[in-house]
């Protein structure tokens, strides 16, 4: 008898293995989906009509299924980890740019004019003024886009392995244990909360600035 | 000085905000840009930092024009302060207030020991210094602006109807505190409102715009008041302007009788003497302090029932106070006379209605001699 966390060999990997690879293919996308969020939301910020379009664009990456990224991909990258976080980055665009684009814009105009008045150039005020001020909407959109990465991943599993932790899900059905998916399940179930957790604990210490719940003037 | 030199702003929509706008901005004076809305005063304070670009004209800063210079090195030279104070919501409030000496290259701890010394001079407690501007007042956020606006020491402030978001009570505290600060640093002030009373109490000068950015008069406030150049600039100060006026005529001229004063436990004698001096008594208490009017007759020695004085209105003190605070005083007592008092509330006088109008009369003669005088030179 085989215990929880003990996966069959063929899966190439130990359970705290299958964890970090798990993260590791979810957080990427993420980071890099936010590193192309940032000029792209600054540049819709600046220049008001390319927000729909960029939207729209973005949206539509949102609707094509990972099976037909993947078809592509294959082609390039093979049956790899970086195929399977390609379309994850992709995905992530449609929660991270609108985010940045009302962190940005939330940033309150007299703010903005005293910026400018004290002699802020536009980096300067970017970088001292806009970005700070939007990392509670921006950490707000990274939490959705990790979650939802985190649980996206496992369809790696369907081009030779490549899903972490939802390689178990195939494995389950293999060998006829289910214990294994709900092992699966249950590991992606925690992962993700305790991502967003890191998230809201992050968003705390950036930004003593804003009012807490409950604490009086 | 700041001299703004036939300046227009037109928008690319053909709007015109600022129409061929000439003025000179003295220095170490508070000049007031006053006006109903789209009058283009913001505009107007906006192009002295080049936030706006003039479409034609030029705004000249002691004889150089102010395109001469990298727009951030003038904008750097220039304090600012806006309406809802527009803090850094992200900075504490002594790092808020060191923005400027830091973007001007000043180490983090020079910066802050000036912000901490500004803090004092505005008025805010150094223990709000950690805070953040959400935990402020709105008062005291736009104490905060003013600190920063000052932080570096620059020789030109412009303000942006600053205290127009805040409650009547802290908005005069916030104007009587500029004028204090203003009496220490002696900056080249240009300050935009939309109150007519807030422009007459601050300005040196007021610059009153119509819509359509043309400027309608350019005066000191007493002469506003005394002379509006058109119908529109009557319109814009309002009623009372006679009354208002006043404010600006000083009252120490004014002749106190002593006579009516009495003191609560006056005897006998002291009120048959004083009967007739005057139709009412002023009845004070042993420090000096008026307590209320009374007839004559009705005063019994040694036994003044406080209850039955009537109310003396509001006090004013001669030589602090304006011949208007006297006249208020004087129509809010019912007897018709004013109450004079020294510094610590002691009374040392009363004047009659009739004799602060004689008051009043003398010092319109005395400016409309002025007046003629200027005009024959």
């Amino acid at each position: 008898m085989s215990g929880f966390f003990d996966l069959p060999s063929d899966l190439g990997q130990s359970w705290p293995g299958l964890v970090g690879l798990h993260l590791r293919e979810a957080l990427l996308p993420v980071l890099a989906g936010l590193l192309v969020s940032l000029p792209v939301a600054q540049l819709c910020v600046r220049f008001r009509w390319i927000y729909p379009p960029v939207l729209g664009i973005a949206t539509v990456l949102y609707a094509i299924p990972s099976l037909a990224f993947f078809v592509v991909l294959i082609d390039y990258f093979g049956q790899s980890e970086t195929t399977v976080m390609i379309p994850l980055a992709l995905y992530s665009l449609v929660v991270l740019v609108p985010a940045i684009v009302d962190g940005v814009r939330s940033v309150p105009p007299e703010t903005l004019a005293a910026a400018e008045a004290m002699g802020f150039g536009a980096v300067r005020r970017y970088f001292q003024v806009q970005l700070p001020l939007a990392v509670p909407a921006i950490i707000a959109g990274l939490r959705v886009a990790t979650v939802s990465s985190i649980s996206l991943v496992s369809v790696g599993m369907l081009i030779g392995n490549q899903g972490a932790l939802g390689n178990m899900l195939y494995a389950a059905q293999t060998y006829g244990r289910p214990a294994l998916a709900v092992n699966a399940v249950l590991t992606i179930g925690v992962l993700g909360m305790l991502a967003d957790a890191a998230l809201v604990l992050l968003r705390h210490l950036l930004t003593p600035w804003m009012p807490r719940k409950g604490a009086g003037r | 000085m700041i001299r703004i030199d036939a300046v227009t702003k037109r928008y690319p929509d053909g709007t015109v905000a600022v129409d061929r706008l000439s003025l000179e901005i003295p220095d170490r004076a508070i000049t007031v840009l006053v006006g109903p809305s789209g009058c283009g005063k913001t505009t107007t304070l906006r192009m002295i930092n080049r936030m706006v670009e003039p479409t034609e004209g030029s705004i000249l800063l002691d004889g150089r024009d102010i395109r001469q210079q990298p727009v951030n090195t003038l904008r750097r030279s220039m304090g600012y302060v806006i309406q809802n104070a527009g803090l850094f919501p992200h900075r504490t409030i002594l790092d808020n207030i060191a923005t400027v000496p830091r973007l001007l290259g000043r180490s983090r701890r020079q910066a802050r020991d000036r912000a901490a010394e500004l803090m004092e001079r505005v008025g805010l407690d150094t223990a709000l210094a950690g805070r953040y501007p959400y935990q402020l007042s709105g008062g005291q956020q736009q104490r905060v602006g003013v600190a920063r606006a000052l932080a570096a020491d620059p020789p030109v402030l412009l303000m942006d109807e600053p205290f127009s978001a805040v409650d009547p009570v802290v908005r005069k505290q916030l104007q009587d505190e500029l004028l204090r600060i203003q009496e220490e640093l002696g900056k080249t002030i240009v300050f935009v409102t939309h109150d007519i009373d807030e422009a007459i109490k601050l300005g040196t000068r007021v610059a009153v715009l119509r819509t359509g950015g043309r400027l309608a008069q350019y005066a000191p406030p007493a002469e506003l008041l005394s002379a509006p150049a058109d119908s529109f600039v009557e319109d814009f100060l309002g009623a009372d302007r006679g009354i208002r006026r006043l404010s600006f005529f000083p009252s120490a001229g004014l002749e106190l009788q002593t006579a009516p004063l009495v003191p609560a436990d006056a005897d006998a004698g002291t009120l048959a003497a004083r009967a007739t001096a005057a139709p009412y008594l002023l009845v004070t208490d042993a420090d000096g302090r008026p307590l209320g009017w009374s007839e004559p007759g009705r005063l019994t020695a040694g036994a003044v029932d406080r209850d039955e004085l009537l109310d003396f209105g509001r006090p004013f003190v001669p030589g602090t106070d304006s011949l208007r605070a006297a006249l208020d005083g004087a129509v809010l007592s019912p007897t018709g006379w004013a109450v004079a008092v020294d510094g610590e509330g002691r009374a040392i006088g009363v004047v009659s209605q009739q004799a602060i109008g004689e008051a009043i009369r003398a010092a319109h003669g005395r400016v409309a001699e002025r007046t003629e005088e200027a005009a024959g030179r």
